[in-house]
């Protein structure tokens, strides 16, 4: 673990300005180590994604920040809350009304219509009045085109139409960040592109978002930085053109090569021959 | 599926009225005493299904709210509350309803004595306990297991939108639950009202204890046999209807 701390080491020291904070953070299930260490900041306006093999714990560190799953050891702050202090369950809400989360699998409220969907939570929780969360909603359902559908129930909707409903519903409650949780990977190929779309719009409004996403491209194209991580651990960050085109490490090259099928720039630096290697040790 | 549906119910019925008819009609024939004595007694043998579905309907208002409490602590994130729950549900799930009722109806005193006056305790409302505690059990599995069948997501996604437990249980469990629950807590109801014809034992004037005393009072072995045909047949049509009712209900929540 020398290279990830020489990383580190490397990087100007952003903890001061971040928004999201996270320092030796380690989370097991049981036995089973997922997080081994995870420092990850992000900047208030940052697009940060998280890229990496399945089961590496992407999806747990975003779980970590709003509190969904508590890791037993580490730093978490997000904005003023340390929400590794956190207990109660009104500290958590009150985090989590300034976080948006978006799920894999939408995890829309399959009994209410998308308006319900999209004003339980501001009226419930913001106190907004009805009228305004419905106006509200209005709002965000056509910024997601999704406002002929306003009276559908989730079930009446394609599984990209949910996930914009999704994104919608999360940012109906006006927060500072916005988290997605792999959204386009239970999705069929022709309607990824319409939920990037929307991150898309949201990223170019200046929305401070943490991406985990297995969509290569879509990463690099929108993040400031990214974030590597493998077995538990962030094995490199960097800009996207540092990840994608120069990575330092050998295995975000090997995974790279795999997930893209693209010819990343790394025989100068180690030489195929240790590539291959790293390959076939895995 | 509605048509199929209508074919399977007008089979049901179809068969039910053909023996029906054909036990009236070989009466009518060769027993025309014992058919005007069974229409003599119609009136109270209806009566006393009416005491069995009064019995039935109190007992699962009882055993329904009873049943809601229990499993609202069933659910609940204190241990001791879950293991008392579940000692009382698997106590009485394993209970046979006509011991309870029994107990019940020797446990409760005769009369109660409350604040210096005299208060009846009439059989009826032992044997509406009797039959309402499994009841209440079987509700707060039956709860539990709603409760329990919604994905963790949901919870997941209303905690991520800042909802208090409270609040997820309410606007976002509980309003999913209750279409799970309406099939398995129509199926207690039914089985409530089959175990309504066991209260005769205890002394209720229920159908049964009637078609009872009709037989006795006429002594006659033709009329014993259609007495006891007009109550399977009573019982079939008031319990029918609504084990149908379920079915459909659990189509559709299947489906959806």
């Amino acid at each position: 673990m020398n290279i990830n701390n020489h990383v580190l080491a490397t990087q100007p020291g952003p903890a001061e300005k971040a928004l999201v904070e996270l320092r030796d953070v380690h989370l097991a299930f049981g036995d089973t180590e997922v997080l081994k260490g995870i420092d990850l900041f992000v900047k208030s306006g940052q697009v940060v994604s998280i890229i990496g093999p399945s089961g590496s714990g992407k999806s747990t560190v975003l779980r970590c920040m709003t509190g969904l799953v508590r890791p037993q050891q580490g730093y978490i702050r997000i904005g003023d809350t340390l929400v590794h202090k956190l207990h109660r369950e009104r500290e958590f809400s009150a985090l989590r009304a300034h976080v948006g989360f978006v799920f894999q699998q939408y995890n829309l409220f399959p009994h209410l219509t998308v308006l319900q969907n999209l004003i339980l939570s501001p009226v419930r929780v913001l106190g907004l009045s009805k009228a305004e969360a419905t106006e509200r909603a209005h709002a965000l359902l056509s910024k997601v085109h999704m406002e002929q559908r306003v009276a559908a129930y989730p079930g009446e909707l394609s599984g990209g139409q949910q996930q914009r409903v999704a994104i919608a519903r999360a940012l109906a409650m006006q927060p500072e960040l916005v988290l997605f949780d792999e959204v386009t990977s239970a999705l069929d190929p022709e309607m990824v592109g319409e939920v990037l779309n929307v991150i898309r719009d949201l990223v170019h409004e200046g929305m401070t978002c943490v991406l985990v996403t297995h969509e290569m491209r879509f990463a690099e194209e929108v993040s400031d930085r990214i974030y590597f991580t493998e077995a538990g651990r962030i094995v490199e960050h960097g800009s996207p053109d540092m990840i994608f085109q120069k990575p330092q490490n050998p295995r975000t090259a090997a995974f790279l090569r795999r997930s893209l099928g693209r010819d990343v720039d790394t025989e100068s630096r180690f030489g195929s021959v240790c590539v291959e290697t790293e390959i076939k040790a895995e | 599926m509605n048509n199929a549906w209508f074919t399977h119910s007008a089979v049901c019925y179809t068969l039910c009225a053909a023996l029906l008819a054909a036990g009236l009609l070989s009466v009518a024939t060769s027993w025309p005493e014992a058919t005007s004595l069974l229409i003599l007694w119609m009136p109270t043998l209806l009566s006393g299904l009416w005491v069995n579905i009064q019995i039935s309907l109190v007992a699962m208002v009882l055993g329904t709210l009873l049943g809601l409490v229990l499993g609202g602590f069933s659910i609940s994130p204190v241990r001791p509350f879950r293991s008392m729950v579940n000692v009382y549900v698997q106590f009485f799930r394993n209970a046979p309803a006509l011991v309870l009722i029994y107990f019940c109806a020797y446990v409760f005193p005769f009369e109660l004595y409350f604040a210096g006056h005299t208060f009846p305790f009439p059989d009826w409302v032992k044997v509406v306990i009797g039959l309402g505690l499994p009841a209440s059990a079987q509700v707060a599995e039956i709860f539990r297991g709603a409760v329990q069948s919604i994905p963790a997501t949901q919870w997941e996604a209303a905690q991520s939108l800042a909802l208090s437990r409270i609040q997820t249980l309410r606007f976002i469990i509980l309003p999913q639950c209750l279409r799970r629950m309406l099939p398995p807590w129509m199926n207690v109801y039914t089985a409530i009202t089959m175990s309504t014809s066991l209260v005769s034992l205890v002394g209720v004037n229920d159908v049964v204890l009637t078609a009872g005393i009709a037989s006795n009072s006429a002594g006659r072995t033709d009329f014993t046999i259609l007495s006891y045909t007009a109550l399977v047949v009573l019982f079939f049509l008031y319990c029918y209807p609504i084990s149908r009712l379920t079915r459909v209900l659990e189509k559709r929540y299947e489906y959806k």
